[in-house]
């Protein structure tokens, strides 16, 4: 069956989106890695729900409506970071490290 | 068959992941992202669940990017510039650490479920016959899982209170 296909590349998706988050500095697209991990499990949430009933397919929703919540709140937040310090590289927001 | 279109779909996602991971442009990036996007849905479409690949397709390939490339563009980011990918230290970290990840998920690929709880063969598209395809989402959504619905909407809500709050000129 496809299950097993579905998960090993669910698992590669997933450890892309982690390494994207790890190597880069640019936040835009760190928010976009965490959307790519997102779909990384909601692969896995449909995968399941072929063998295990409907409720994964329901959880992709939920899942789906949390992305679509704080991909808004978090593109605001990078808006108005940008207004403040002119640049979205993550080494410029250091505010809260000492010196 | 099946099999076969699965694997393609799924070489056309990973191979788009690793492309938008790697690519310097930002704008680059998250067309890539889309592409990905576009792959998983096909995938989802294969594994029995149509109506998830339109909202895949509609929510997350259609809204949420053309807000990120709104942003990339309303802040001009796709102009030339240094690369913000890290320099050899921090991307050897990060390759062993994503290494170590894919290492602990590879058990996954030999996953059996136990047979007390596994459906039998073609019984979610026996209920996709007998619902209809949107209707064996919506029976469960509204039905067992409809609290989770109504915090959902009060989620966005919040959301939606947020991004206007923040996106205001003086915060």
């Amino acid at each position: 069956m496809l299950l097993g296909p579905a998960l090993a590349i669910s698992a590669v998706l997933f450890t892309l989106g982690v390494l994207g988050v790890l190597m880069r500095r640019n936040v835009i697209v760190i928010f976009m890695c965490v959307e790519l991990m997102l779909n990384a499990v909601n692969l896995t949430f449909v995968a399941l729900a072929q063998n295990l009933g409907m409720g994964g397919q329901v959880f992709v929703f939920f899942v789906m409506a949390v992305a679509a919540a704080e991909a808004a709140v978090g593109l605001a937040i990078i808006l108005a970071v940008y207004r403040h310090k002119q640049s979205v590289s993550l080494q410029n927001m250091n505010l809260l490290k000492d010196g | 068959m099946t099999y076969t279109v699965f694997w393609i779909f799924g070489v056309i996602a990973m191979g788009s992941a690793l492309l938008c991971i790697t690519r310097k442009n930002p704008i680059a990036s998250a067309l890539w992202l889309v592409v990905t996007l576009f792959a998983l849905a096909a995938l989802f479409v294969l594994l029995d669940a149509q109506f998830i690949a339109v909202l895949q397709v509609l929510v997350y390939a259609g809204a949420i990017m053309v807000l990120f490339l709104f942003v990339i563009m309303l802040l001009n980011l796709g102009r030339p510039g240094p690369s913000d990918i890290k320099g050899p230290l921090g991307l050897g970290v990060a390759v062993v650490l994503g290494a170590a990840l894919l290492f602990l998920l590879q058990p996954l690929t030999q996953t059996t479920l136990p047979s007390a709880i596994t459906l039998p063969p073609g019984s979610v598209q026996a209920l996709q016959q007998q619902q209809g395809i949107v209707g064996s989402v919506a029976n469960p959504l509204f039905g067992a899982y409809l609290i989770p619905f109504e915090i959902a909407s009060v989620l966005l809500l919040a959301a939606i209170v947020g991004a206007v709050v923040l996106a205001k000129r003086k915060l």
